[in-house]
């Protein structure tokens, strides 16, 4: 079934459907295959609207519920608009001893937003991931695809200071 | 024509890289052209080397020599030096903490020195992304035993023999698994890796999958003949995008190489991997929802039986083995399962790779023998505690396990032995804690953990983790009652009973480990009003001590709230108006003066 209306939104180009549909139909019939396209549709939007949300159901042919279930289930989904950068700390347990509080204490001082905020500029969002698989560098910060090392919280700003 | 004389074993893994080794690449082959070797000396990008927190590391072969912490800038002194006159770069050498001796050599490293690698053998050895350097360290070799001259009787009778028990965590002997779904009847069958690596601390599978991604193929591919499955999944987390880009490199050069696919090596055997990326929830490296992950749905746990072996990824027998575990298999069939379990001890057979890290000095990935002391790992191979603090406990097992406190360290590496001093083996994550840690504020961050990753589907791990939470949250925060610590005791009874999977049914140990070695502590909380450690921020007072105060700055310097007044020569003051209670200041302070 091909979709020749998509719906309005302001966050998604003409452009980004056409991307979205070309993965929706990769990932059609094929068992398993929601978990990827989502990933890959909110790899081009940044985020997945409801109406996205819904577009992909369609495509995919699955019920809603059972797609938006998913996407609410995993932490890696976000159904809310992010920032243009995304700050990633490191809350697992060698980053935890190692002091990343100090760092995402510093963040909040600097910036105002917590876990899961973004700043009212749509600069940074900030998010909390448990463990990022470099705990030897711990206490860890990834900005997008920036991986940083032992950030103490002096470090943290200069840090983001960099990104615009 | 080439002669390489000398190969540069540059540390690309995600440590490394983070720390800038791809600059030093850069400026290293900017240098050896600009000094004529190119012909002689070559780089070698490999997976990591083990001992991030000294990175960007190198090795020069053939001499063996180490260097640590290089910068782009140190490029033309090590060209010139080393590499033409022959003068190895004394200031990148690696120097001991305590001793501060200069050690050249990685192998006489004391880091290195008490290791022995097996799942790790090709760590710095190889470039992850050309299969023929596997090859030449006899990759697939094992994989044309098993296709051409071995029955999948044989190949489990191997594994039996072997002794290797799931490295995942909960150490089910792999031999006995695949047996299983030999048996079990059905005209599909799946082999699956779980490189998901949710435990936070560990990160061994990582760097697994970066440095060696064919070993993990071939340990598939060999599980699938054992069992007679064609196609296989490797789940990996998306927050591991180097292992995934690289396993897409190794499955795309086996299958050219005819490794994989049809027809594998001319036996008539298929057999297919494909990876699956996962989406960030801790639960999903348990084995029934990892499967119903990949099925594309929520990851949520079902009950057992009926087991994977018989009804699985889409209800079919299927394996599910840890990246390490499989890591093993290869050596295994090459070797004999008589050679693996001639290391270890009675029950745990082999080697463990350990995720040290923490409060230790020594950070980094450590493989040795079952049956070696925690003393071993923490203090030899560790160096122990850094910065003239005190060695606490070390926490093994992530959430489902527990801590180990300083008059345990004897105990010997050993799925039963460790479980007997209150902690598990796990997936092998060894954090050292310093006696700058609240144990309370342990078992609370655990439960956190514990609350925020739990899929919610059954009562007791929903609810009761949500209580527990509670309660160590209250008493952090200077609220806890009598009462409180039995109230502890049996909600984790309760919840470890009636838990449907092993999220659940082991989210209590941190606390109940904590309760039985450090029991002191809480009551301090409870009863005096008192964090021991100075952690809890609502039970410090952020006062300076002037008796204490050696006037450094140091607080000063740290403070994100410009908080605390301090000149030259004089006490740091607090202002308790500005403060945020960060402690960051605590935690800076090395004369333990702020309180
Ligand atoms: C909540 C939970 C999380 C788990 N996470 C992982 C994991 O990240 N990696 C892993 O290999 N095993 C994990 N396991 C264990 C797996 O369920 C399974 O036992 C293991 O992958 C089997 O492989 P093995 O026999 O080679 O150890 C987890 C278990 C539970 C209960
Ligand atoms: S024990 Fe916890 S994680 Fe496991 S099924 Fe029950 S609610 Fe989900
Ligand atoms: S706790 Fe943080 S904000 Fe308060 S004085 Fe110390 S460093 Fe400054
Ligand atoms: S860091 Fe400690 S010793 Fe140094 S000025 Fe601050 S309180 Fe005093
Ligand atoms: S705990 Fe932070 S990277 Fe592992
Ligand atoms: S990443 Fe280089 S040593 Fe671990």
């Amino acid at each position: 079934m091909k979709q020749k209306t998509h719906p309005l939104h302001p966050d998604i180009s003409e452009d980004m459907w056409g991307k979205i549909d070309k993965i929706i139909a990769s990932g059609k019939g094929i068992p398993g295959s929601l978990i990827s396209v989502l990933r890959e549709s909110q790899e081009v939007v940044g985020y997945l609207p409801s109406e996205l949300i819904n577009h992909i159901s369609h495509g995919l042919v699955l019920p809603t519920s059972q797609v938006f279930g998913v996407a609410t289930f995993y932490s890696f989904f976000s159904l809310t608009p992010k920032g243009r950068h995304t700050i990633r700390v490191c809350t697992g347990t060698a980053c935890y001893v190692k002091g990343i509080k100090e760092a995402i204490g510093r963040i909040h001082g600097t910036y105002g937003i917590k876990e899961g905020e973004t700043t009212e500029d749509r600069k940074f969002s900030l998010e909390g991931v448990r463990c990022l698989g470099a705990c030897g560098l711990a206490p860890v910060m990834i900005v997008d695809k920036d991986i940083y090392g032992q950030v103490t919280s002096d470090k943290v700003i200069n840090i983001l200071e960099k990104y615009e | 024509m080439n002669k390489i004389r000398t190969q540069l074993m540059l540390c690309g893994g995600t440590g490394c890289d983070s720390t800038g080794s791809e600059k030093v690449r850069q400026a290293l082959v900017r240098e050896i052209e600009r000094q004529g070797l190119a012909d002689e000396v070559e780089i070698v990008v490999t997976g990591c080397n083990g001992f991030c927190a000294v990175g960007p590391v190198m090795v020069v072969q053939p001499e063996g020599i180490f260097y640590q912490k290089i910068q782009p800038e140190d490029a033309p002194e090590l060209v010139e030096e080393h590499f033409l006159k022959g003068r190895p770069v004394k200031r990148l050498f690696y120097k001991e903490p305590a001793s501060k001796d200069i050690i050249p050599r990685m192998d006489d490293i004391p880091f290195f020195a008490s290791q022995m690698f097996r799942a790790m053998r090709n760590k710095g050895l190889i470039d992850p992304e050309v299969i023929d350097e596997y090859i030449a360290r006899d990759g697939y070799f094992a994989l044309a035993k098993a296709l051409n001259e071995m029955t999948p009787d044989n190949i489990i009778e191997e594994m039996m023999a072997s002794g290797l028990r799931g490295r995942g965590g909960a150490g089910f002997p792999a031999g006995m698994k695949w047996k299983f779904a030999k048996q079990a009847e059905g005209d599909k069958k799946f082999v699956l890796c779980n490189a998901d690596e949710g435990d936070p601390g560990a990160f061994m599978d990582r760097s697994l999958l970066e440095s060696d991604p064919h070993a993990i193929l071939e340990g598939m591919t060999i599980a699938a003949k054992a069992i007679n499955a064609h196609k296989g999944y490797i789940y990996c987390r998306s927050e591991y995008p180097l292992a995934i880009k690289r396993l897409g490199i190794a499955i795309a050069q086996a299958k050219d190489y005819g490794l994989l696919g049809e027809d594998i090596l001319g036996s008539g055997f298929n057999f297919d991997i494909e990876v699956y990326q996962g989406a960030g929830a801790f639960v999903c490296g348990e084995e029934t929802a990892l499967m119903r992950s990949i099925e594309g749905k929520r990851g949520m746990p079902r009950p057992r039986p009926p087991f994977p072996a018989h009804k699985g990824l889409w209800e079919k027998p299927t394996i599910l083995n840890n990246v390490e575990t499989l890591v093993n298999v290869p050596q295994i069939i090459l070797k004999g399962g008589e050679w693996y379990a001639s290391v270890g001890t009675e029950k745990s057979k082999g080697t463990k790779v350990f995720a040290l890290s923490g409060d230790v000095a020594n950070i980094g990935l450590v493989e040795i023998p079952m049956g070696t002391t925690l003393r071993t790992l923490v203090y030899d191979i560790g160096g122990g505690v850094p910065n003239k603090r005190k060695f606490k406990a070390v926490q093994l097992g992530g959430p489902s396990g527990g801590c180990v406190p300083e008059e345990y360290l004897d105990t010997p590496i050993d799925y039963e032995e460790i479980v007997k001093v209150g902690a598990i083996m796990g997936s092998g994550g060894a954090i050292v804690m310093d006696n700058h840690t609240c144990m309370v504020d342990m078992a609370r961050y655990f439960m956190d953990f514990i609350q925020d990753e739990s899929c919610g589907k059954c009562t007791p791990c929903r609810e009761g983790t949500k209580q527990m939470l509670e309660i160590l949250e209250a008493i952090c925060k200077g609220k806890g009652q009598s009462g409180d610590i039995e109230r502890l005791e049996t909600l984790a009874h309760v919840i470890r009973r009636t838990s449907l999977c092993g999220l659940g049914q082991t989210a209590p140990n941190p606390v109940l480990s904590t309760l039985r070695y450090f029991r002191d502590e809480y009551e301090a909380h409870i009863e005096e009003k008192r964090c021991p450690a100075k952690i809890c921020p609502d039970l410090v007072k952020f006062e300076v001590d002037p008796e204490l105060c050696k006037r450094c700055g140091l607080c000063h310097k740290g403070c994100p709230a410009d908080a605390i007044i301090w000149k030259k020569k004089q006490v740091a003051v607090i202002d308790k108006e500005k403060c945020i209670k960060c402690m960051s200041c605590y935690a800076r302070c090395p004369f333990d003066a702020i309180f």
